[in-house]
């Protein structure tokens, strides 16, 4: 490709991405809502049992997940993450798979509810049902990283709701005390299924508690991409760095029902769903790079007709996988092999990480 | 062979092990240079740092939730829980994430971790620093239960926790600390988990202890010698995996079978443990098999001339004259 052809818009140049780039952020920001509208056919039509979506978020999870470096840093994603797991290696089959709870869905081999994804190839943890636990999990991976010198940065996601668990007030504190490489993204989209934030927070923000853990709290538009991953940017390079943690709460909405089983107008107007719907980061970003002249006509097309393509092709995939052998349901409660040292069971375990370089 | 106290039996376990392997840490409330509330990490410390030894604020849940995380990305971490009865708020932590993360994730993860933590009364603890918390535990599918009753075991059991590859909880009983005694070995040795020790051989009963209840059941053993009773004794120390076939080897053996536990009589870890000797061995049972347990209310009670009573500071002042 000539070097003309990967030259940056304006646009690009004032964000420091290149065009090629803004376009493969436009592109998993599609996609994700082209997969997830496929979910729910899929659901309506009997196919798999339950959805759990991210529309209204994708924008902001694209956006932010974008600084971190894939299968180098680590993310703890929530049920929502769809696009985040997409911006972080894990593809489009994999979703569904976990989806349709197939043998070789790569989340959890089909013992998991639909929308609990992980991935150990790409550092994504294993999505568990107690909201906010994995922030935990991240900390921990941080406070790791910093003990092994390895310049890996973690980052975790989760609702504003569940943003008021213990187990975050423990954890914030914990990982500004240590100046740990972490990041916490809450993803605001004013409700923990029908409660409003009105009655979840005290406060206008979720960030404006970070100060009294002693760490910045940004507040961004998740509907504005190229404003989420500035502000994720610098996020990701203070934790690389040294300089600890940092709280970023992006105002999202929520354009579905909480999930496939809830009925969302009876505790929202009809009025609000209209107008919440002016939010939504597709359109806004699609017109930005239209404007900006990087997404043409042309790209478009062939951007539409490959993602049709990616959500049939993941369709027809994880339709045609068979499902979890039954015989492996009693598998992996505990480890089942020792590669090390002697083998009694219940013995020493692998005494992994006996390395020399320690 | 040097003889040592239960408590520097764990302390050397754990400092052999950091030595051997640097991915060890060790964090949890006071155990950097204080050493830990009944020093079971002094000197840590000062051995290896900061970065291996790390005082957490009050934050149980954190410590565990942080412990997982850091398994997760390569480190093998210790925690210290101050006393058994704290480590209530950690409770969704180790259950429904330390326990299932191996599971949910098909095998992708893992959690190679140790929760230490002192339990048991009989040191003036009263309601919140006497409890038994093991049967919680022992009933979720994916950890594993460790309480050992010797110096010797403590160490080679703490050896064998750490290099584990699943979450392990390790439980110690505080009055045992300092007042138990015993050969310990310098080299490296381990203790394999889920393997029983018979340290009584009899043939007309088998009584069933761990932690302390293992001591005193060797006592009672001895005392009713001196009636003619044989019996056998069987140190579980590992509680899940359970090492089922001593058991009932001994049953079968013996014919007669009584379980041992300081918790709270009922739905305690013994009940299992009869349950499961009732089942399998039933043919061979000639009495039912019985528990002798702690009563059930909360805390520990203490036998005193008037009555049982709250095991509190000040007791012994206040005991009536035997
Ligand atoms: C500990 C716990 N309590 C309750 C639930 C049930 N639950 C699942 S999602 C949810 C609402 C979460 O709201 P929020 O954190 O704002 O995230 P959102 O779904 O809005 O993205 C609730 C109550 C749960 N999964 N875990
Ligand atoms: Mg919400």
């Amino acid at each position: 490709m000539a070097v003309s052809d990967r030259s940056a818009s304006h646009l690009g140049e004032a964000v420091g991405l290149s065009d090629e780039q803004l376009i493969e952020m436009y592109r998993l920001v599609a996609l994700t809502r082209a997969l997830d509208e496929r979910m729910w056919v899929l659901n309506r039509a009997g196919r798999i049992p339950f959805v759990i979506s991210g529309q209204g978020h994708e924008g902001a999870q694209v956006a932010i997940t974008w600084p971190l470096r894939k299968q180098h840093d680590w993310v703890a994603p929530f049920y929502r993450s769809i696009a985040t797991c997409l911006t972080f290696g894990m593809s489009p089959r994999d979703i569904l798979t976990a989806q349709y709870a197939t043998a070789n869905d790569p989340s959890s081999g089909g013992r998991q509810m639909p929308g609990h994804y992980g991935s150990r190839e790409h550092n994504l943890v294993s999505v568990s049902s107690p909201v906010a636990t994995q922030l935990l999990h991240a900390i921990g991976i941080a406070l790791a990283a910093k003990v092994r010198g390895t310049d890996q940065v973690a980052m975790t996601f989760m609702g504003e709701g569940s943003s008021n668990q213990g187990d975050v007030h423990e954890g914030l504190n914990f990982a500004a005390i240590h100046k740990l490489p972490f990041v916490f993204v809450v993803e605001n989209n004013g409700y923990a299924i029908s409660v409003p934030s009105a009655k979840e927070l005290a406060v206008e923000d979720v960030a404006s508690r970070a100060g009294g853990y002693g760490m910045p709290g940004l507040v961004v538009d998740g509907s504005d991409v190229l404003e989420c991953y500035r502000v994720a940017t610098e996020a990701v390079d203070r934790a690389r760095s040294g300089g600890g943690p940092t709280l970023i709460e992006a105002k999202v909405t929520r354009l579905t029902a909480h999930s496939s089983d809830d009925q969302q107008t009876k505790y929202r107007s009809e009025e609000e769903l209209a107008s919440e719907k002016a939010r939504d980061p597709l359109p806004r970003f699609r017109a930005q790079l239209v404007d900006a002249g990087i997404l043409t006509d042309h790209v478009e097309q062939r951007l539409g007709a490959d993602i049709k393509a990616v959500v049939d092709d993941a369709t027809q995939y994880a339709e045609s996988q068979p499902d979890p052998d039954p015989s492996t349901a009693m598998r992996w409660v505990y480890a089942e092999e020792w590669p090390s040292e002697a083998p009694p069971p219940w013995g020493f375990g692998t005494a992994g990480g006996h390395a020399e370089e320690h | 062979m040097p003889a040592k106290t239960f408590i520097e039996a764990i302390r050397e376990g754990m400092a052999d092990e950091m030595r051997h392997d640097g991915s060890i840490i060790v964090l949890g409330e006071d155990v950097g240079k204080k050493g830990g509330v009944f020093l079971a990490t002094d000197g840590l410390w000062a051995e290896f740092g900061d970065d291996r030894v790390i005082d957490t604020p009050l934050t149980e849940s954190q410590i565990i939730g942080t412990s997982i995380g850091a398994a997760i990305n390569g480190l093998r971490p210790v925690a210290e829980i101050q006393f058994a009865d704290f480590i209530h708020p950690a409770f969704n932590q180790l259950v429904s994430e330390a326990a299932r993360l191996r599971y949910r994730s098909n095998n992708g993860y893992s959690c190679p971790m140790v929760v230490r933590a002192p339990y048991g009364g009989g040191v003036h603890g009263a309601l919140y620093h006497s409890q038994s918390v093991e049967a919680f535990f022992t009933h979720v599918p994916g950890l594993k239960v460790v309480i050992p009753s010797t110096p010797y075991d403590a160490k080679g059991l703490l050896r064998s926790s750490i290099r584990d590859d699943d979450p392990v909880l390790f439980f110690e009983h505080k009055k045992m600390y300092r007042s138990v005694r015993g050969e310990v070995p310098d080299g490296e040795y381990a203790v394999p988990l889920g393997r029983a020790a018979v340290t009584r051989a009899g043939t007309q009963l088998t009584v069933i202890g761990y932690g302390l209840m293992a001591h005193y059941a060797l006592e009672a053993a001895e005392r009713v010698a001196d009636d003619g009773i044989s019996a056998e004794v069987i140190d579980l120390r590992t509680l899940r995996p359970l090492d089922k076939e001593s058991v009932l080897d001994s049953v079968r053996k013996t014919g007669k079978c009584l379980v041992v536990y300081e918790d709270n009589r009922f739905g305690g870890y013994g009940a299992e443990v009869a349950a499961i000797v009732a089942e399998e061995a039933f043919d061979y049972l000639d009495g039912p098999v019985t528990r002798m347990a702690g009563p059930d209310v909360p805390g520990v009670l203490q036998p005193r001339p008037r009555g049982l009573v709250h095991d509190q500071p000040g007791e012994d002042r206040r005991r009536d004259p035997d």
